[in-house]
This record gives C-alpha cells, sequence and structure tokens, in this order.
C-alpha cells in the first residue's frame, strides 16, 4: 500500500453526499405552529423513562431519557439515587440529546476507495465491511502475529474491544486518557499512598475547610459531582486557593488566587512545605504514625524558602507563608487537588508527588474533608476462555518509562513507523471513542505512523477527523440507543448503573458491543461471545450480586452498603498503606532505585522566545474534547473557541476584539484555521489560552468545520515524562498571525 | 403567592446547563434560547473580579412587555408570571423593545416567546427546569409571599441586586451578590 492512499478524505463519501442540513427546528412543531400548546401536548404525552449512564465525559452520570411512543427522545434528566450527578446532569449531559439528533452523524459503513484517481469513501453494508475487518486481522496475525494490530480507545466502547483484541491475541493496547491525561498523577499517588487517585476523584470536597487547586479549573470542567461538592464548599465557608496563571471560573470563587508564572509549580509547592515544616504546622502525629522519610524531606525542603520561590513563581513571599497557614489551620480537612489533565512539562509525576507530599504533610489522605477511602463494587466476569498471553504489548512497547502503568499512545504509534531495530511493529489499528488528530500531540508523528499503516479501522457515532484516515468507517450508534457494560465506579459507597436503550438506532448504526462479537465470530473466536444480546451479560452479572435488568431497567442505579471499612482512617488501629514500605513514602526508594529524584525538584522548563506567547488550553463547560463540538444542542452554546489575549498584548500587536487571527508555533507549524480574539484581563502577557477541542478539519461535521484553532496541532513540543512515559504539551509557543496564511492554499 | 427567582452570583459557574434544560424541556429551537449566561469581568491583571450568572424574563409587576402590548398576547396571571399567549400574539415585535432584559426573541413560527418560569411544571408541583438540572445548585425558586420561603429568607439574610433596577419594572429574578 502506498502512502497517497491515506491521503485524507475530506470529500463527501459517495453518495452520502448532498444531504442537506433540514430545518429540524422547524419540523419538530410539525403544523402546529403554537408552541404553548405544544408544550402541553407533550406534558400530557406520556414520555417513557430508560435508565442510561451519559457517555458524553468520563463522569458516567446516571440518568433517565425520556422519549415518547413514536420513539424520539425529548430530554434526558439526572437520576436522583446517582452519587455521580445526584439528579443534575451538566449542560453536555442535558444535551447528549443532540448527540442523537445530530444530521451529521455517520449513518453507515463505509470502505475507502479510488475512483478516477481521487480516494473517497463507499457505502458498504455491514457484512463486507466486517468481512474485510476480519480478512486484515486474519493477515496480520498470520504475517506479524497478533501484536501488531493495535488498539487506541477510549470510553465504553473501548471495553468490548479489549476484549476482542485479548482473544485475539492481542494486548497492544492503549489510550489517551492516560499518557495525554491523568497518569502521572496515579504514578506519583501510588508512589506516596500506596493507589491511584482514580475516578472520581475521592475527594471530600463536600467536607472539606480548604480547597486548594492548582491548574484545576473545576467549574470549567464539569466534573458534575465534584462541581456540585465545590458550590457546598463555597456555601459551608471553605477556604478555596487556586493556583492558576489565568483567571479561572475557579480563581473568581476563591479566597486566594495566586497568578503563578507558568510553569513554576513546583517551586511553590517546595515552598509550601518548607512553611510548613518550618513553622511545625504540618500534622506531626499523622507523620510520626503513617509515614517514611520525613527527615529527608525536611532537610531537602529547606533551602527552598518561600523568598527563594518568589524569585521564580512570582508569587509574593507572605501570600504564600498565608496560603500554607490557611492550609494548616483547616488540615485535616484539607484537600491539595491532584487536578485531572496533569501533562505539563515533563516533571508531572515529580509534581503529582509534590501534591501527595502536601496532602501528606497536612494529614489529609483518609480524613473527613480531605481524601475519602474509595470502593467500589467488583463484578463477576461473564465467563469466557482464558486469554492467551501476547509476546509483547502495551508494557514491553513503554518499557523504557518504568512506572507506566497503561499503555502510552504515543509510544505504540512510534511502532508503527518502519524502522529497522523496532522488535515491535505495529501494521494495523483500530481508533475507537477518540479523536486521535485531536487528543494525540505531535502531528507530524501521527501522520507518518497513519501513513505507515496496512490498514486502519475507525468506529465512531460522527464523522471525527480521525476517520479521514481510515481504511473502514463503522458507524456506531449512541449511547442513547444501546445496552453498554456496568457502570462500577469509585464512589464513598460502592454503586452501579446500567445503560439501556432508549430507542433503536438510527440508520446503519451498531452498538460495539454488536460490532466485536461480529468480528469475533467471523474469527472463529466465538466462545469469547457467548450471547446474543449483550444484555445477556448484564443480566448474567446483575444475578450473581443479588439484582437483575429488570430490577435495574426500574431504578437505573443501585448503591451498595460499604464493605471495605471505614470511609476515614480509624485513628486507633493500624493502617498498612498500600505502599512497598507498608507507609507513606515522603522520600521514595522506588524512585531512587530507578534513577530519579526520590523527592520532588524544580527545574526550569522553556520559556516564550520575543514575539511568542505560551499556549495555554483548557476547558468550556459546554464540551468535551472535540466530540461535542458539531452536537446541534452544545455547538449552539458556544460555536468555536476564542483565543483570550491580554489586553497589553493586544495593544502591543495591535489587534481588536473579536477580529481573526491565526497562529503559528515554534516549529512554524501553522494552524490550519483562524480564531477570533478575545482580549481579557484573565490571561497574563506572557500567555495566550483557548479552549480545546475546536477546529475541525473533516468538512462533514458542518457546524464544526473550520470553527476556531486545535490547539493539538500546535502541540509539536512534547516534553516527556521519563517516569511513565505522559506527554507534557504546555511547552508550545505561538506568534499571532494578522494575514491569512493560507490565502493560496486550499485546507 | 408572588414566584420569584434568586440567583447566587458566588456559586455560578456560568455552565450554561440552564439554557439546555430550558430548550429540551420546551422545546425552544436550536439558535434560541429563553435564558443566557452574562460575564462580567472587572479589574486588570492580576486584580480582576469576574461575575457570572443566569440571566432571564424578570417576570417584572411593572411589566413594560405587558403594558405595550397591542393584542393582550402578554399578559400576567397568578403568581406573577408573564406570559405570551401564542395564537393572540401577531409577532408585532413591541415587547422585544421594550423589554430592558432583551428577554424576548421572535419564534421562528411568528410569535413572540420567552420564559415561563416552567409554568406547566410548577403546576405539577415541580421547580423551573433550569432550577432543577443546575449543577452549583445556585438557582432558588419559591414564593416571595411566604415570608419562610427558601427565596425569601436569601433575600432576607443576603445581600442582593436586581438589573436594570433603573428601569422601574419591579423585576422579580434576584442576584445574591
Amino acid at each position: 500500500m502506498t502512502t497517497s492512499r491515506r491521503k485524507f478524505i475530506k470529500i463527501s463519501a459517495l453518495g452520502l453526499g448532498g444531504v442537506a442540513a433540514s430545518t429540524s427546528a422547524l419540523n419538530m412543531f410539525g403544523a402546529n405552529t403554537y408552541l404553548d400548546k405544544l408544550v402541553q401536548e407533550n406534558v400530557a404525552k406520556n414520555l417513557k423513562r430508560t435508565p442510561t449512564y451519559c457517555e458524553i465525559c468520563f463522569w458516567k452520570c446516571a440518568g433517565w431519557t425520556y422519549s415518547d411512543d413514536e420513539g424520539s427522545i425529548h430530554k434526558i434528566i439526572g437520576n436522583e439515587d446517582d452519587p455521580h450527578c445526584n439528579g443534575r446532569l451538566c449542560p453536555r449531559g442535558t444535551g447528549g440529546v443532540g448527540m442523537y439528533t445530530d444530521d451529521d452523524r455517520l449513518k453507515t459503513p463505509l470502505i475507502r476507495t479510488t475512483v478516477d484517481g481521487e480516494e473517497t469513501f463507499k457505502e458498504a453494508t455491514w457484512d463486507e465491511a466486517l468481512d474485510l475487518i476480519a480478512s486484515k486481522f486474519k493477515e496480520v496475525k498470520e504475517t506479524h502475529g497478533p501484536e501488531s494490530f493495535a488498539l487506541i480507545k477510549h470510553g465504553a466502547p473501548g471495553a468490548h474491544l479489549e476484549h476482542l483484541f485479548k482473544s485475539y491475541g492481542s494486548d497492544t493496547i492503549a489510550e489517551p486518557a492516560y499518557a495525554q491525561c491523568r497518569g502521572p498523577r496515579e504514578t506519583g499517588f501510588a508512589l506516596t499512598f500506596g493507589s491511584w487517585v482514580g475516578s472520581p476523584e475521592p475527594t471530600d470536597i463536600r467536607d472539606t475547610k480548604c480547597l486548594v487547586l492548582i491548574g484545576s479549573h473545576i467549574g470549567e470542567n464539569m466534573h458534575n459531582s465534584q462541581v456540585q461538592e465545590m458550590s457546598d464548599a463555597i456555601d459551608n465557608g471553605a477556604t478555596i486557593i487556586t493556583v492558576d496563571p489565568r483567571f479561572s471560573t475557579a480563581a473568581s470563587k476563591s479566597d486566594f488566587w495566586l497568578p503563578i508564572k507558568p510553569s513554576t509549580d513546583i517551586a511553590l509547592m517546595l515552598a509550601w512545605m518548607n512553611v510548613l515544616i518550618e513553622e511545625e504546622i504540618y500534622d506531626k502525629k499523622y507523620i510520626d504514625k503513617y509515614a517514611n522519610g520525613f527527615n529527608e524531606l525536611k532537610e531537602h525542603v529547606k533551602q527552598y524558602t518561600p523568598e527563594w520561590a518568589y524569585g521564580i513563581t512570582t508569587i509574593k513571599p507572605e501570600e504564600i507563608r498565608k496560603t500554607a497557614r490557611a492550609m494548616a489551620n483547616a488540615a485535616p480537612s484539607v484537600i491539595v487537588h491532584p487536578g485531572r489533565h496533569v501533562v505539563w512539562y515533563g516533571d508531572d509525576t515529580q509534581r503529582s508527588r509534590a501534591i501527595a507530599i502536601l496532602n501528606a504533610l497536612l494529614g489529609s489522605w483518609g480524613r473527613r474533608g480531605g481524601f475519602y477511602f474509595k470502593e467500589s463494587l467488583k463484578l463477576p466476569k461473564y465467563p469466557h476462555p482464558e486469554f492467551h498471553e501476547p509476546e509483547w504489548g502495551w508494557k514491553e512497547i513503554g518499557a523504557k518509562y518504568p512506572l507506566a502503568q497503561m499503555g502510552i499512545t504515543t509510544e505504540v504509534l512510534k511502532c508503527a513507523v518502519p524502522s529497522n531495530d523496532n522488535p515491535y511493529p505495529v501494521k494495523a489499528l483500530m481508533v475507537a471513542g477518540t479523536n486521535i488528530t485531536k487528543s494525540i500531540p505531535d502531528r507530524k508523528l501521527l501522520e507518518e505512523a497513519i501513513n505507515a499503516l496496512d490498514f486502519m479501522v475507525v468506529i465512531d457515532t460522527m464523522p471525527m477527523d480521525v476517520t479521514g484516515y481510515a481504511d473502514v468507517v463503522l458507524p456506531e450508534c449512541t449511547y442513547l440507543e444501546r445496552y453498554d457494560g456496568i457502570r462500577s465506579a469509585t464512589n464513598r459507597e460502592p454503586s452501579i448503573a446500567v445503560r439501556v436503550p432508549a430507542v433503536e438506532p438510527k440508520y446503519d448504526s451498531k452498538p460495539t458491543w454488536w460490532i466485536a462479537k461480529q468480528i469475533g465470530d467471523r474469527l472463529g473466536l466465538g466462545e469469547y461471545f457467548n450471547y446474543n444480546d449483550f444484555k445477556e451479560v448484564i443480566d448474567w452479572q446483575l444475578k450473581q450480586i443479588g439484582s437483575s435488568l429488570e430490577e435495574m431497567e426500574k431504578i437505573g442505579v443501585k448503591n451498595f452498603p460499604r464493605k471495605s471499612g471505614p470511609l476515614y482512617l480509624n485513628e486507633d488501629e493500624t493502617y498498612h498503606f498500600p505502599t512497598l514500605s507498608g507507609k507513606i513514602e515522603l522520600f521514595s526508594h522506588e524512585l531512587k532505585n530507578l534513577g530519579f529524584d526520590p523527592m520532588p525538584k524544580y527545574t526550569k522548563h522553556p520559556e516564550p522566545p520575543v514575539g511568542y506567547y505560551r499556549l495555554n488550553y483548557g476547558r468550556a463547560p459546554m464540551h468535551t474534547f472535540s466530540r461535542t463540538a458539531n452536537n446541534p444542542n452544545l455547538n449552539d452554546l458556544k460555536s468555536e473557541n476564542d483565543l483570550w489575549v491580554n489586553p497589553r498584548v493586544a495593544r502591543i500587536l495591535g489587534i481588536k476584539a473579536g477580529q481573526k487571527v491565526w497562529l503559528k508555533n515554534q516549529d512554524e507549524v501553522v494552524s490550519d484555521f483562524s480564531i477570533k480574539v478575545r482580549i481579557t484581563e484573565r490571561v497574563r502577557w506572557d500567555s495566550v489560552y483557548m479552549v480545546h477541542g475546536f477546529g475541525h478539519n473533516n468538512k462533514k461535521l458542518s457546524r464544526a468545520y473550520g470553527k476556531g484553532i486545535n490547539d493539538t496541532q500546535l502541540i509539536s513540543q512534547v516534553a516527556v515524562d521519563p517516569i511513565m512515559g505522559g506527554t507534557g504539551m504546555r511547552g508550545n509557543f505561538v506568534t499571532i498571525l494578522t494575514e491569512n496564511p493560507h490565502k493560496n492554499t486550499e485546507i | 403567592m408572588r414566584y420569584a427567582m434568586v440567583i447566587d452570583t458566588l456559586k455560578c459557574v456560568g455552565c450554561s446547563d440552564c439554557v439546555v434544560a430550558c430548550q429540551t424541556e420546551n422545546n425552544v429551537p436550536i439558535g434560541y434560547c429563553r435564558d443566557w449566561i452574562t460575564e462580567t469581568v472587572d479589574g486588570s491583571y492580576p486584580n480582576i473580579e469576574l461575575e457570572l450568572k443566569s440571566e432571564r424574563c424578570n417576570h417584572c409587576d411593572n411589566a413594560p412587555c405587558v403594558r405595550c402590548c397591542p393584542t393582550g398576547a402578554s399578559h400576567i396571571i397568578e403568581g406573577g408570571i408573564v406570559l405570551v399567549t401564542a395564537d393572540e400574539c401577531i409577532g408585532c415585535g413591541a415587547c422585544i423593545e421594550s423589554c430592558p432584559y432583551d428577554a424576548r426573541y421572535q419564534h421562528p413560527d411568528g410569535y413572540v416567546d420567552k420564559c415561563t418560569f416552567c409554568h406547566h411544571r410548577l403546576e405539577k408541583g415541580q421547580l423551573p427546569a433550569c432550577v432543577s438540572v443546575c449543577p452549583t445548585k445556585c438557582m432558588y425558586f419559591g414564593d416571595l409571599d411566604n415570608p419562610n420561603s427558601e427565596v425569601s429568607q436569601l433575600l432576607k439574610n443576603r445581600k442582593y441586586k436586581t438589573l436594570a433596577p433603573e428601569a422601574g419594572t419591579d423585576p422579580h429574578v434576584f442576584y445574591l451578590i
């Protein structure tokens, strides 16, 4: 196969083009022009409610889908028994109905073909598409071994495909949620307390007296129950301390906002440790009882005074002392929040370690108002034969990062680039539920890898950019139209939720469990898929734990009593932390033995050259990454991102609010599209900011195409965390172009 | 009975959930809205203040939209809720011009539409959709005539403001500050 055959397909698929966007809003009302009457009719209509849990983000809030007899979905409302949402979905969950109604959805399987020298997709039947995929699975297995077929995935569909890949013999599996997001904090907290933070984070925000957010913008990220609890904390008069170079929404709710110079967070944290220890306001009893390495830590942070940190962070020594004392006053009901998207500068595991150590000094792990001991319900596995042990997989691929605990997407992609000394050749790739052109940095690597692949399948509900690179595209139905695995997440009390289809799948879309089973059956792996409908699996699992699908269809969510012991530390008993030593490790022998700093140190990171600004990015509450940009309800709230520019910078550059500009980064990467300037005091003069997930390249996304800039495109410098392989993305600098750099080229 | 909405700006994060919940509850067409979020930034870096809040029809006691309506389509019902009877509305737009809150819009079907405080839900004993969905629980709804209601108590104990008080409309959406 030649590289040109993987030319990004930008044109409409054969047979699919020319479907005009209908005036759906008008049609909704039919012949009746009077809204009042219609609303009353709707109320009178007996809407049926079906339980689901949301797939618009990873928080997985449980809710009820309200649909009518004609099979149309009206609204989605949170389930009151669900600890993830307490009956209140976030804007994305409420707007989930738009994911179902979106006219731009993938409607039928597509297969790449060439017509008159032009590459395009042709509509295919499921049998054609699945037969082709199965033949490629067989080919890869025979020619290279099953390990050479890799999976990059996200969300509920990923679980079905992971099962397929493991049945087939491949463990070459990765997801951007790890090395492009929260990986470093899991490693950092595991090294210190012995356990991952996990999701949802076991932060006891509702009972906290002091919440410290370091670059974590709760409220702009709508991690639902956390946003709810932060609101409770505000009501309770908790002290909120926000460290962020940008005046985030959370900063505006804070008692202390520390407008830190970007990339210097570790210096601030070391100074906080210094104050807590020098002023002897740390939790002595807790440290004596539960921690190892205090003397080494004390010696280590002696040099890191607030005065030292001032020169680095630009935060005044008095502010550093005041905030450290505020934390100590509230301790142990204090949370130095671990954050979520923490791949910033490449020393992210160490920064997460610093956060963990601060929590240890404050005695907040295992304390009310700090971190509670989470618990989930272990669901029995639906019986299937043992998986074959692959000869290599994600572990071997990521081996040079000794504490990587999941697959690293960028390392998996590197294995697809031909090289003589690569013992782990990746030849085929399946991508499901993640738009890797926006979730993985380093576009050059991505394109090199994709070009070299023999075969690529993409499964999605929408024609996301990544579908343009596929050989076969499979249309998945939305979460409102399918069963999926039972949600069993870690909470204060174990809680499960089910997802039941409210309506039949639209168009010719299918659930991923069905796709996985169809491929499995074609590969002779039927014994791993011993059911006709995935609901049999759910029902079987539920019956093992004393419930049933019938019961869960009525209640949606079921909460169980705790079995693992109390929510907080029992101070009268000894407690063994699941670390190597059984204690909290302030000094990490594990890191030392691997040749890393046993305690966090501040490292200076590159700064923007003259005329360039640090590219910072974040979230908007109504969108999840790039996946919601085309959702009609959510696009209506925010259809594009804008570029936050400090007024001083705008004055120097002579740019006006609302003006369209383009960006070029330090590696001469120029943004495909333009972005509108927003002049605001909420950003520093050394950085610009935009919301992640816009600037879509696929014209088939009629609302999102070409709107705003894709920040990921401009992230070509990646600072890799040597400990676990996380890809630090905050070290990219952009300059602002006021003339269209693409005047004479087609994007 | 006098319905009122109280919104705590200290808790609102401006997520727009109220806007989507209203759209799906009331079949508001995409591209239109009965409620919306405003963001006000004051000061200069690093001494900045930010106020986020959810706005909508203020269900005024002295409602200019009702006064100027030539057909009587705009009217006030029990509880002080300002409503538009769609089939009496000729879509002249006078009310849209008269509203100091810009709370009304021309529905594509030709009549003027706006927030109803979800009176169809109130009839069933439910809160307005925006209030019931708000993740920060920053929105409160109730009866101002009842001194013990949550809204009465909040206005008694907290500092608050109304929007465009100079318009003299006697609005019934209050903002805690």
